[in-house]
């Protein structure tokens, strides 16, 4: 096989199951590991520069670096990585003499963005220190986007809204809220050197069956309606209440009108309950606070009587694959169902429109109604506005916005710069040896066996009451350490150097899980079959060192590996030492006004006390 | 030496054993070992190999000296009885252990020094006697704990680490354990574990003396150039006589080799020796042809490793001694008050 070179950062990047698994590729063990030395500000301020909203994303995020997590191949479940990004939000001191300063002179460059949601205020945030005079609009009265929103306030307190969209406003951007944009054509004419257009996909499916229009009054477009009741414009709800679809949206529907009147709250979904799209964490605090989730019911018919809706009629269906193996849901001939209600929340998906860009200006669509763009720079058929967010490839989450955000933004630079946009910089990367003492290291390796702990929740009586309390109570410090204790470091990579090593085979022999085997060298796919403990996981690379004295290939499987550092101790001549690997991700650099870059990573953490 | 202890936590796929146990099972004790040291290599061959095997550990005993060697039944083995024996010791402990209960499998492990020096006496004898054993001689050719001295099977002409150079002859373990009588007899290197781990599978299957000899390079003060225990002029040097496979009573023997080319030793519990021949002129059932194959590539400057020599059909002390089937803690009071008539016809013998 290929030797594994520690030169190139993908192989330490990919070990690094959660980062790379991060749309904006959030360096996450090492925040975790500031949490665990109680450095909250340094863990915030980690996060803040990948992820921009921290407090926000502690709450609310996809969290695709859950499944992605080591932890949950070598026991049960993965670390609680979102709810630990909470917990430096919410303890960190006052970060407003760490946030970058606005610039002091501008670039003379005017940058447009459309839309106050997560891409955005990304763009801006990356642009607007740097000299950009940016410019953001929204047809809404406060910055946010989708996070004002759609979100319920039971999940994501506005303080906390107006923190972390504040820090970006701060920088010196110009915010024109309260004032939706209804021609690109327009902004264009204003001469903005680039427009940046992060409006979402705010327009949500509706369902056109029988008794739609008839009962009308009591049928609501899930992501409008959670926007009103967003803004206050709703405030109660019937007391039965049937929600359709399966996402997270139709989550925050039932659970919000649970809390505002709603008690007999059904979600019903068309397909099985384990093809929802909804997280499962989601589909959980749902069923926490007593909404059943009823499935494999197919909406036939909006029932009514006098101009009211009196509930949905709906046909039993079952999953069935047809000859070529595809899953079809056949109706199995039982009754229908009828549940009685008096109003229904649409929560089927959600799609992008934008009614608002005219046809004829260059901009091109695709079949979906989706704009054409360069994948990795967001560029657009006009080469100077770009898309980012629900906008640009359909609806996806914050974390995903706030990663276009940032490939905007280094597009936007360049392309205001006058260089070539598809020349992307690459990520910054660091590998330091983790080395103290003979057996010490600047992390804790010792391997926490607790099992995942569970976020304390307010009781449901009083979590119920109103909208505005908010239900999960956040780790504690002492439970947060704890948490963070879970945490393999897997950043702290395993690095061998073969002219070192003797073969005496203690690295092998001390392996708590077997990852290390000195073989003949072989195909990899052959190579797999013959080491110490089969490596089944072909998601996971093999590190591979040649040159050793007896020919042999020392080859780690990378998929369990604790990072305890254990082959490192045991290894007689420090062919094996553990080094920590930093990626961040290119962003825009201070280079027009001058001035160099804020250090962003916080001093090294030492291993905490026990 | 490890501060930390090994995690709990183990490879997802790790297999069991017609026990239900894992490798990790087999486990003992963090090692506090130097960082390297071949003496926890053999740790890992033997727990491999009892874990291989299906042995229940609490039905092995592990009997040691003093010194590296000895140190590391702690090491491996965690369930197993265990006892840490004076100096030089080990071999007569282990060796009244046996006769009070035979139902045991007895591993002893020592080293150069332990065995070679201050227990040379105490080794020949337990051999001599046929004792249902296997003893391990974790032999690196210095004294570790003391900071490398010589030991008494370092080689004439061997290199200290600071330079000294050794005027001794060297003694020959292997060669006394033939000479005394073994019936099986075998050398390897902790550095060479497709080697080790079936010859210690093998041994303990061996009811009768076994006796392996294991070179283990000690990465302190033994490692360097101009050592004859160092993991390189080990490698430069290992001549193995054969590779030996063992098939359990359960497994299908499916591999058919050229005639010749192996041989097939079945031990009295159905256990098959499969021993492919690497060296034409040595045949390891032939005592007289180990020794002189043994002495020959000694002279030529090779170090031979593999199983040298196995009796198929050995004795052991308990045999000649006519001593009761069952462990002693085992027998009732009928078994030890047989009552006047019995005590009568002992007398009469005697008269």
């Amino acid at each position: 096989m290929k030797v594994t070179q520690a030169k190139s950062p993908e192989h330490f990047h990919k070990v690094v199951d959660c980062q790379y698994a991060c749309p904006a590729h959030t360096p996450v063990p090492e925040y975790i590991r500031l949490i665990a030395a109680g450095r909250y500000t340094d863990a915030y301020m980690v996060n803040w520069w990948s992820n921009v909203f921290p407090g926000i994303l502690g709450r609310t995020c996809d969290r695709p670096c859950e499944p992605a997590c080591r932890r949950g191949r070598v026991e049960e479940e993965p670390v609680a990585i979102c709810r630990l990004k909470r917990v430096a939000a919410d303890n960190k001191d006052d970060v407003t003499g760490r946030m970058p300063r606005p610039a002091a002179q501008p670039n003379g460059k005017r940058i447009a963005c459309i839309g106050a949601g997560p891409a955005s205020l990304t763009v801006a945030r990356d642009l607007a220190p740097l000299g950009y005079e940016v410019t953001v609009f929204d047809g809404d009265s406060k910055a946010g986007g989708f996070i004002r929103t759609q979100i319920p306030r039971f999940r994501l307190p506005e303080e906390v809204i107006d923190e972390e969209v504040g820090y970006v406003l701060n920088l010196g951007v110009r915010a024109r809220l309260g004032e939706r944009v209804d021609s690109l054509k327009a902004v264009l004419a204003d001469g903005y050197d680039a427009v940046f257009v992060g409006t979402g996909a705010p327009r949500g499916r509706d369902l056109d069956i029988p008794g739609r229009k008839e009962a009308a009054q009591s049928i609501h477009i899930g992501i409008d309606w959670l926007n009103s009741v967003s803004f206050g414009h709703i405030k109660s709800v019937g007391r039965r209440v049937v929600v359709l679809g399966g996402g997270n949206t139709a989550m925050d529907c039932c659970r919000s009108a649970r809390r505002l009147g709603g008690q007999d709250v059904t979600v019903v979904v068309r397909s099985g309950f384990e093809e929802m799209k909804a997280s499962p964490w989601e589909k959980e605090d749902a069923m926490h606070e007593g909404i059943p989730i009823l499935n494999y019911l197919v909406p036939k018919e909006f029932t009514h009587a006098n101009g009211r809706l009196t509930g949905v009629l709906f046909e039993k269906v079952a999953a069935q694959r047809d000859a070529d193996g595809r899953r079809q849901l056949l109706p199995t001939g039982e009754p229908d169902l009828h549940i009685p209600c008096d109003d229904v929340l649409v929560a089927i998906g959600q799609e992008n429109a934008f009614p608002w860009i005219e046809r004829d200006i260059g901009l091109e669509f695709d079949r979906w109604g989706l704009p054409k763009l360069d994948p990795k720079t967001h560029q657009s058929t006009i080469p100077n506005v770009f898309f980012g967010g629900d906008a640009a490839f359909g609806p996806k989450n914050i974390i995903w916005a706030v990663a276009h955000g940032h490939e905007a933004a280094v597009s936007i630079d360049l392309f205001c710069r006058g260089e070539d946009i598809a020349n992307r910089p690459p990520p910054e990367t660091s590998l330091t040896s983790q080395k103290m003492g003979i057996h010490e290291w600047s992390y804790d390796n010792d391997v926490s066996i607790d099992l995942r702990f569970k976020v304390p929740m307010r009781e449901a009586e009083i979590a119920l009451k109103d909208i505005r309390t908010e239900v999960e109570l956040g780790f504690s410090r002492e439970l947060a350490f704890k948490e963070a204790e879970r945490c393999l470091n897997c950043d702290v990579q395993t690095v061998f150097s073969p002219k070192l090593c003797i073969e005496c085979d203690a690295c092998m022999d001390i392996c708590p899980t077997d990852c290390i085997s000195f073989v003949d060298d072989g195909e990899e796919s052959e190579l797999r079959t013959r080491l110490r403990a089969p490596a089944n996981n072909a998601s996971q690379d093999l590190y591979v060192g040649l040159g050793l004295k007896t020919g042999r290939a020392m080859v780690k499987d990378e998929d369990v590996c604790l990072h305890c550092g254990l082959c490192a101790e045991r290894c007689p001549t420090g062919a094996w030492d553990m080094q920590k690997f930093l990626l961040e991700t290119a962003k825009p650099k201070a280079q027009s006004c001058g001035r160099a870059a804020a250090p962003r990573m916080p001093a090294p953490v030492a291993a905490p006390e026990r | 030496m490890t501060f930390l202890n090994k995690s709990r936590f183990h490879h997802p796929q790790l297999a069991p054993n017609a026990l239900g146990l894992t490798r990790r099972d087999y486990e003992g004790a963090i090692s506090t070992l130097c960082a390297g040291c071949g003496h926890d290599s053999i740790s890992a061959a033997i727990i491999q190999a009892c874990f291989e095997l299906d042995l229940p550990p609490h039905r092995i005993a592990k009997l040691s000296g003093i010194g590296c060697s000895s140190k590391t039944p702690t090491y491996f083995l965690g369930a197993a009885h265990g006892f840490n024996s004076v100096h030089g010791r080990m071999p007569s402990v282990l060796t009244g252990a046996n006769l009070a209960n035979r139902d045991l499998v007895y591993l002893g492990v020592s080293g150069d020094g332990d065995s070679a020096s201050i227990g040379l006496g105490q080794f020949a004898h337990s051999i001599r006697r046929g004792v249902n054993m296997t003893y391990i001689v974790e032999n690196n050719g210095v004294y570790g704990l003391t900071k490398g001295q010589f030991s008494a099977t370092s080689d004439k002409g061997s290199k200290a680490k600071k330079g000294t150079i050794n005027t001794d002859e060297p003694i020959d373990m292997v060669a006394m354990a033939l000479q005394l009588g073994a019936t099986f007899v075998g050398r390897s290197f902790s550095g060479d574990k497709a080697q080790l781990v079936p010859l210690i599978k093998a041994a303990l299957r061996h009811p009768g003396a076994a006796f392996i000899d294991c070179i283990s390079p000690c990465v302190a003060f033994n490692n360097h150039e101009g050592s004859t225990k160092s993991f390189d002029f080990v490698r430069a040097h290992n001549e193995a006589v054969n590779r030996l496979d063992v098939i359990l009573g359960r497994d299908h023997i499916e591999a058919e080799y050229e005639p010749g080319t192996a041989i097939e030793v079945t031990q009295h519990d159905g256990t098959v020796l499969r021993l492919r021949k690497l060296a034409e002129e040595h045949d390891p059932t032939d005592r007289v042809s180990a020794m002189n194959h043994l002495q020959e590539r000694k002279a030529a400057g090779e170090i031979v490793t593999g199983l040298i020599f196995v009796d198929p059909e050995p004795e052991e002390l308990h045999d000649h001694l006519g001593t009761i089937a069952g462990p002693l803690n085992a027998l009732g009071d009928a078994d030890l008050c047989p009552g006047a008539a019995a005590l009568e016809k002992v007398n009469a013998a005697l008269r």
